[in-house]
C-alpha cells in the first residue's frame, strides 16, 4: 500500500503570529515553524496503516525552504521518503492554489491513500483535503476519527456533532483525520539518525497552474490587531450567584 | 534564557535536543510534576517514553544497542530533563550509571544476556555502593558475598539506593575478600531475587518522586555469572562509574539552575513595584546577571570535562571540578531565585522552592562537595 501524507509547517501554536504589512500574508520568518499538530496525527495514522498492511509512506509538503524541517520530522517519525514542493512562485498561494499544486504533485503516482490532518492551525479552513480529492477525482473521507482498511475498501468513522457516520470508499481515496484518531508517536533517536539517510526530494511547483499571491481568489483588504481582552464580569455571591452565572451564560447563548 | 547558544556538534544533536524539550514540556509539565512529587510516586511512564525514544542509552556504543552519542550531547539532554524534573533527569543519569559496569566490564556472554534489556529502554537500573555506615568512606563497606559452589551468597544492606524498590536490576558493590578497596567486587542482581528487599523509601526534603531506599540483602543467592569484572575489581569499577556519573549530576545541577534563572528572570521583568518592573532595580538586575554568568561558567566547565572524556583523555579531576562548581552554582542560583520572587517564591505556587530543595541533594549524591574537593586536592598535589 502506497500512502502519501501531506504535512504543513505552521508557526508555533503558542507564538504570537503577525501578518506582514507589505503583502498581508502570514509572516512565517519571524516565528519558529513546527509541524501542524493535526498533521502529526495524519503521519501516525499513515504509519499505523503501513505497519498493518505493509507498503510505504511518503511525506509531502509545500512550503518555503525551512518547511523541509517538517518533512524531515515526518521521516524521523517513520515515513520512508519525502517530497518538498518549494518554489518562490508559490508564496502567498491560497487554498485553491495549494490544492492544485498538491494534486498535480500527487497525481498518477500510484498512491492508494492520501492522508491529511483535517485543518491547519494557521489557516483553519479544512478545505484542502476535499479540494485535492475533487481535483484528483477521488472519493473523500474527511474528519475521520477512525480508519479501517480491508483490501481495497477503506472505512472511516466521520466525526459529527451527534456521534459519527460510517463512510466507505474504495482506494485510491483521500482521508482527513481529527485528533481523536490516535496518539502520535515521538520520533525516536534511532528515527532521527535513520532520517538522515532517507530520500527527501525537492521539487518545483508543477507548471501550468496559476499559483501564488497574484492568483489568489481571496484578498485581504485590511487587518487589525486583536483588541485587548475586555475586563471580565465579576459576580458577587450573595446567595443568588448560581442564578446570576446561569443568566450570564444564557445571555451569551452558551446554555 | 541563555547567554550563549547551546554548543551542539551535529544537526542530529539539535533534533535530539528538540525532541528532549518536547518530551520534557509534554510529559514533565508542572501539573504532572506536582502531582507525582506530592504523592511521592515514581513516574515510570515517563521513563517508558524516554526508553521508547532511545533516550535511556544515549552515551553507549551503537553496536551494543546504545545511541552512540558523545557525552557532550548526552549531558545536555540530561540538563534539559533535569530542568523540567530532577527526578527524571537524575533518574536517567543513574540508569546510565547502572549500565556502566556491564558495558565496560561484562563478558560477551554477560552482555548478550543483559544489554538488550539494559539499553533497550524497557528497564531502569540501580547502583548500590553506599551503606548505612559507609558513605564518603565507601571502601569501608561491609555487605559480604561469600563464595559457594554455584556462585555467591550475599548478606548485608546497601543504603541510599536511587530507584530502590522500582529498579529492574541492582549493581551491588560487596566484599568478597579482605578489608579495604581491594576486597570489593561488583555483582549484578535482578529485582525479585529471593532475599533482596527494598525498605520503605526515605522521606526526603525533595525529589519525592525518585524513591531512595535501603536494599536489604538476606541470604541472596547469585550465580557465578553475576560477577562483573574480576574479583576485587569492584571498587575500581565503582569509582570509574562515578567519574562519569558525576558529570551527569553536574548536568542536572546546571539544568536546575537554568530553570530557576528562567523563572526568576521572567518574574522580575513582569513584577511591578514602585511603578516599574523589579528587574529595573540594579539590586535585582545585577543578581540575575551574576546568576546567568555563573550558570554559563558551570556549563562550560561541564562540557569541557565531557569533551575530554569524549576524546579519551583523563577527565576524573575535571569531572570533580565540574560537579563541585555546578552544584554550588545550583544551590546559590536557586536560593537567589527564591529571594527574587519573595513571598511567592517560598510558596508552591512557583517551582523555585522545589528547585532550591532539589539543588541541595546534588551537593550530596555521587560524592559530596567535600569529596570532590578531596579528589581535586589529591589531583593537584600528586
Amino acid at each position: 500500500m502506497k500512502i502519501a501524507v501531506c504535512v504543513k509547517q505552521v508557526p508555533d501554536t503558542w507564538a504570537e503570529k503577525k501578518l506582514s504589512d507589505s503583502d498581508k500574508t502570514l509572516d512565517r520568518e519571524s516565528v519558529d515553524g513546527v509541524m501542524n499538530e493535526l498533521d502529526e496525527y495524519a503521519v501516525e495514522e499513515a504509519l499505523l496503516i503501513k505497519e498493518a498492511n505493509d507498503g510505504e509512506v511518503v511525506a509531502v509538503s509545500m512550503g518555503p525552504d525551512k518547511a523541509e524541517e517538517t518533512v524531515r520530522k515526518a521521516l524521523q517519525m517513520g515515513a520512508d521518503s519525502g517530497i518538498h514542493i518549494v518554489d518562490d512562485s508559490l508564496a502567498g498561494s491560497d487554498s485553491v492554489a495549494t490544492a492544485k499544486t498538491l494534486a498535480a504533485t500527487l497525481k498518477d503516482q500510484g498512491y492508494d491513500l492520501i492522508i491529511f490532518g483535517s485543518e491547519s492551525t494557521d489557516a483553519r479552513m479544512s478545505v484542502v483535503p476535499a479540494m485535492v480529492a475533487e481535483l484528483l477525482d477521488l472519493p473523500q473521507l474527511t474528519f475521520a476519527s477512525k480508519v479501517s482498511v480491508d483490501g481495497d475498501a477503506v472505512t472511516i468513522q466521520r466525526q459529527a456533532d451527534y456521534g459519527y457516520d460510517e463512510v466507505q470508499a474504495s482506494t485510491p481515496a483521500v482521508i482527513s483525520v481529527v485528533e481523536k484518531i490516535n496518539e502520535p508517536r515521538y520520533p525516536s533517536f534511532k528515527g532521527i539518525m535513520a532520517a538522515k539517510k532517507k530520500p527527501l526530494e525537492s521539487v518545483a511547483a508543477p507548471s501550468g497552474e496559476p499559483v501564488g499571491l497574484a492568483s489568489a481568489r481571496t484578498e485581504i483588504l485590511e487587518f487589525a490587531e486583536r483588541p485587548p481582552k475586555a475586563a471580565g464580569v465579576k459576580i458577587e455571591d450573595d446567595g443568588t450567584g448560581g442564578v446570576k452565572v446561569a443568566d450570564f451564560l444564557a445571555e451569551q447563548k452558551l446554555i | 534564557m541563555r547567554l550563549l547558544e547551546r554548543p551542539l556538534p551535529t544537526p542530529e544533536a539539535r533534533d535530539l535536543l528538540d525532541l528532549t524539550r518536547q518530551i520534557a514540556a509534554e510529559r514533565c509539565d508542572t501539573q504532572t510534576v506536582n502531582r507525582f512529587e506530592g504523592e511521592a510516586r515514581f513516574p515510570r511512564e515517563v521513563f517508558d517514553v524516554l526508553g521508547e525514544t532511545g533516550l535511556l542509552s544515549l552515551p553507549y556504543p551503537e553496536e551494543l544497542g546504545g545511541g552512540g552519542q558523545p557525552f557532550e550531547v548526552y549531558l545536555q539532554v540530561i540538563e534539559e530533563l533535569a530542568g523540567a524534573w530532577l527526578a527524571v533527569g537524575l533518574g536517567v543519569s543513574v540508569h546510565v550509571l547502572s549500565c556502566f559496569p556491564m558495558v565496560n566490564y561484562g563478558t560477551p556472554e554477560q552482555q548478550a544476556e543483559w544489554l538488550p534489556r539494559m539499553l533497550g529502554g524497557r528497564t531502569v537500573g540501580a547502583y548500590c555502593l553506599s551503606e548505612p555506615d559507609s558513605g564518603s568512606d565507601a571502601a569501608a563497606l561491609r555487605t559480604t558475598a561469600a563464595s559457594t559452589e554455584t556462585g555467591f551468597v550475599v548478606n548485608g544492606a546497601k543504603g541510599w539506593v536511587t530507584h530502590g524498590g522500582v529498579a529492574d536490576y541492582y549493581n551491588l558493590m560487596v566484599r568478597t575478600g579482605g578489608p579495604g578497596a581491594r576486597g570489593i567486587s561488583c555483582l549484578l542482581a535482578p529485582a525479585g531475587t529471593d532475599g533482596l528487599q527494598a525498605a520503605r523509601p526515605e522521606q526526603k526534603m525533595g525529589m519525592a518522586a525518585s524513591p531512595t531506599a535501603t536494599i536489604n540483602l538476606d541470604e541472596v543467592e547469585l550465580p557465578a555469572s553475576a560477577l562483573l569484572g574480576e574479583p576485587g575489581e569492584g571498587f575500581r569499577i565503582a569509582m570509574a562509574a562515578l567519574d562519569s556519573g558525576r558529570l551527569g549530576i553536574a548536568a542536572c545541577a546546571v539544568g536546575v539552575a537554568q530553570a530557576a534563572l528562567d523563572v526568576a528572570a521572567d518574574y522580575a521583568s513582569t513584577r511591578q513595584q514602585f511603578g516599574r518592573s523589579i528587574s529595573e532595580f540594579q539590586g535585582i538586575g545585577f543578581l540575575l546577571a551574576d546568576m546567568g554568568a555563573s550558570i554559563e561558567a558551570a556549563r562550560s566547565l561541564l562540557l569541557d570535562a565531557a569533551r575530554a572524556k569524549d576524546a579519551g583523555r583523563d577527565f576524573g579531576a575535571a569531572a570533580a571540578a565540574a560537579k563541585l562548581t555546578a552544584t554550588q552554582t545550583a544551590m546559590s542560583v536557586t536560593t537567589e531565585a527564591v529571594q527574587i520572587l519573595g513571598g511567592v517564591g517560598y510558596t508552591k505556587e512557583f517551582p523555585v522552592e522545589r528547585y532550591m530543595r532539589e539543588a541541595k541533594v546534588l551537593q550530596i549524591v555521587e560524592g559530596t562537595t567535600q569529596v570532590q574537593r578531596l579528589v581535586l586536592a589529591r589531583a593537584l598535589t600528586s
